[in-house]
């Protein structure tokens, strides 16, 4: 009966948002990447048993699919915390109303379990299941290795749940999630405990011994009591007013009064950015941003590929420009009726973000010379790169700003908020990095990679060049869209 | 000062604003009263330029405001909690006022000293961000940050609502003194119909967004005020 009622409160929470409505297309594509991922799955479902058998015809494709069980969950437990966006309810109302704590609590945790990442991994696991049937696999057996498997996917989606509330408490937001998983992956490769070996064994004997199944179901009903605990205990008022008392440590900034007229938005801008957990999320961002370079560089598969060098030059360099530029004007939503009404010249607004990202980029760059260590390419694709991030692409996402419309609560810290970062804001994205990356692909295949990182760099002085005409165009366009960004920005998300 | 004619607003159908004619003269004490819904707080966003009219204008000092924005150096607002920004200290939040509104610190701290009374020393050196000051308190700092830059128009929504007794009496003191004193057009809405008529040389009663009286402040009026809104 209440339950009815919290779907129908969802409901319309979420299509009577002004997000919504005026962003179907962005849903429709993230529709196309779902079905995307569900043939990929069901392909690999229906394949990956033929496969085998003709690759390693002397093996047993289950305990091949056994082996790499570890590598699935902890690539599953990355992709979540990244992807998956946590059930989330506006709580508040609905305490002082005769609804039980410990309901509104099994609501949210009965949902998540029903999110599209559960269901992922189904359209691989039920075809890869039959297929064994059909092969004379006992069908108990395999019944309940695709039981296992599910409670399995059940575990990480709870795990996730607690991975990230502790990342949510924490400054380095992407800490906790690092550490768990690094350690993991550590301790499996220098097998100090084997992992990979643990979970095939495991699900070995399960599959074995069909009673054995109570083991993971025992870890899920522990893992869901933990977060039960955890969320209801949140769930009082006061658990958010806590950490009131925060001490304020000012600074003038008197030193951003060399930049003129800009001064007062850019001392702004850098408390915004200090004192806001949300944003100064983003400059943590920022030291796994520059070591991303690491991933590759040390790798020799990429050693040859220099068309790949610009693209990590421009994440590299334009991480903060990326991260913090998405969510402008959001960031001042909260007070952009009083922005509005007091005698500001927006274009000194939008130079202050113009400015900030700008100073990012050249610090950026300068720190990831050290790069040159893999090579003088990469330093010129950097260079190039940077160039580019500087001329193109801050002008194209302070446009894109003027299209932004969801409010963002900065003051929010209630319970059941985790502000994470959901795929719609890493698909704003990709023009931001496809483009380049695809032009500088193109230009190295027709003719040289010197070419393709000077056209790359004269695109970026073109910008850089006509930055005053372009920065009055992008004025425009915010003074255009003026009233219709006050009321989304006045409306709670 | 401000001249608003055949002003309409319209959402969808629905009309929530509709003056054929409203003159408020420089350095007058304008009370605006209604119930919920009676269209205060859409005219002072029209007036604003936070919304756009549907048809009509409004001059402010014969700029039209949803035309030019030459009218934001000499007219200031606090509408509501919106207008804060959360994460600054009520000091920095004035110094940032101030800087938009061509104000040095020295200027900012020599009208603040003005203001001592009125804070009850609960705003200044607190060593707090605005967002984990009461409500009341924060309404102070945006009251304040509206008299930032020696406006010739303050526009306030509800100053009363929130406030405690003691800075209600010294909020009607400051109003007063401004408009007598200082010639400043000073545009009130409230639902207290007391205060009002203590502050304002004229109220007008808005309803279903409709100017339905407008008086010069005597001494009958608040009683006329509430025959009115006891119907």
């Amino acid at each position: 009966m209440k339950l009815k009622h919290f779907f129908n409160l969802e409901w319309k929470q979420y299509f009577r948002s002004s997000y919504w409505q005026k962003s179907i297309a962005l849903n429709i594509l993230l529709i196309f990447v779902a079905l995307y991922f569900i043939a990929i799955f069901l392909f690999l479902g229906i394949a990956l048993y033929p496969i085998l058998k003709e690759q390693l015809p002397n093996q047993d494709p289950l305990n091949i699919v056994n082996g790499f069980l570890f590598y699935w969950v902890l690539v599953d437990i990355l992709m979540r915390f990244f992807f998956q966006k946590l059930p989330v309810m506006t709580v508040k109302p609905l305490l002082t109303l005769p609804v039980k704590r410990s309901k509104i609590v099994h609501y949210v945790l009965g949902k998540s379990a029903l999110s599209f990442f559960n269901f992922l991994p189904l359209f691989a696991i039920i075809p890869f299941g039959v297929t064994l049937m059909n092969n004379d696999y006992p069908i108990s057996s395999v019944l309940i290795w695709m039981l296992s498997l599910l409670i399995i996917t059940l575990i990480i989606n709870f795990l996730n749940f607690i991975i990230e509330s502790l990342s949510s408490q924490t400054e380095l937001s992407f800490l906790p999630i690092i550490v768990f998983a690094g350690g993991l992956f550590a301790l499996n490769y220098f097998n100090v405990v084997s992992f990979t070996s643990l979970i095939s064994n495991g699900i070995s004997s399960i599959y074995n011994n069909p009673i054995l199944v109570i083991v993971p179901l025992i870890i899920l009903i522990g893992l869901y009591m933990v977060n039960f605990k955890n969320l209801k205990k949140q769930l009082y008022l006061d658990s958010s007013l806590k950490s009131k008392a925060e001490e304020v440590k000012t600074s003038d900034l008197a030193w951003t009064r060399k930049f003129g007229n800009v001064a007062p938005f850019l001392q702004l801008d850098l408390r915004l950015i200090w004192r806001n957990k949300r944003p100064r999320s983003s400059v943590f961002i920022l030291i796994i941003g520059l070591l991303y370079g690491l991933f590759f560089y040390p790798n020799p598969t990429y050693q040859d590929k220099p068309w790949f060098f610009a693209f990590i030059g421009i994440f590299v360099t334009g991480i903060f420009l990326i991260n913090f530029g998405q969510f402008i004007p959001a960031w001042d939503s909260g007070y952009y009726k009083m922005l509005m009404s007091q005698n500001i010249k927006y274009k000194e607004y939008l130079k202050s973000k113009f400015t900030l990202m700008t100073a990012s980029v050249v610090i950026l760059f300068i720190l990831s010379i050290p790069y040159v260590y893999f090579g003088w390419k990469i330093l010129l694709a950097h260079f190039a790169a940077a160039i580019y991030n500087i001329g193109v692409n801050t002008h194209v996402i302070l446009l894109g700003g003027s299209y932004n419309r969801k409010k963002i609560n900065l003051n929010q810290r209630a319970a059941f908020n985790y502000q994470g970062t959901g795929a719609v804001q890493w698909l704003i994205g990709i023009p931001l990095l496809l483009i380049p990356l695809g032009l500088f692909g193109l230009l190295y295949a027709i003719s040289s990679f010197e070419i393709a990182c000077l056209v790359l760099a004269i695109l970026g002085v073109i910008g850089i060049v006509f930055h005053q005409k372009l920065m009055k165009l992008i004025t425009q366009k915010y003074l255009d869209s003026k009233y219709k960004m006050i009321d989304a920005f006045s409306q709670e998300t | 000062m401000i001249v608003t004619s055949d002003l309409t607003k319209t959402y969808s159908d629905k009309t929530v604003l509709k003056i054929q004619s409203l003159d408020i003269p420089k350095g007058q004490s304008f009370g605006l009263v209604g119930n919920n819904g009676a269209g205060k707080t859409t005219y002072f966003s029209l007036l604003l330029d936070l919304i756009k009219p549907t048809t009509g204008t409004i001059k402010n000092n014969n700029i039209q405001v949803d035309e030019s924005e030459d009218w934001k150096p000499f007219t200031s607002a606090f509408i509501d909690e919106s207008f804060l920004i959360g994460y600054l200290t009520p000091e920095e939040y004035f110094y940032f006022i101030g800087d938009l509104r061509g104000q040095n610190k020295a200027d900012i701290d020599t009208l603040l000293s003005q203001f001592e009374d009125f804070f009850h020393g609960e705003i200044l050196n607190q060593k707090k961000y605005l967002r984990d000051l009461s409500k009341g308190n924060q309404k102070k700092v945006g009251i304040v940050a509206a008299l930032i830059g020696n406006p010739e128009v303050i526009i306030l929504d509800e100053p009363f609502a929130n406030l405690d007794p003691t800075t209600q009496i010294r909020l009607k003191a400051i109003i007063k003194d401004l408009a007598e004193k200082h010639g400043v057009t000073i545009l009130i809405s409230s639902h207290d119909l007391l205060h009002v008529t203590d502050v304002c040389e004229r109220i007008v009663v808005l309803d279903k967004g409709e100017i339905i009286k407008d008086l010069t402040t005597g001494g009958a009026t608040l009683k006329e005020l509430e025959a009115h809104f006891t119907q």
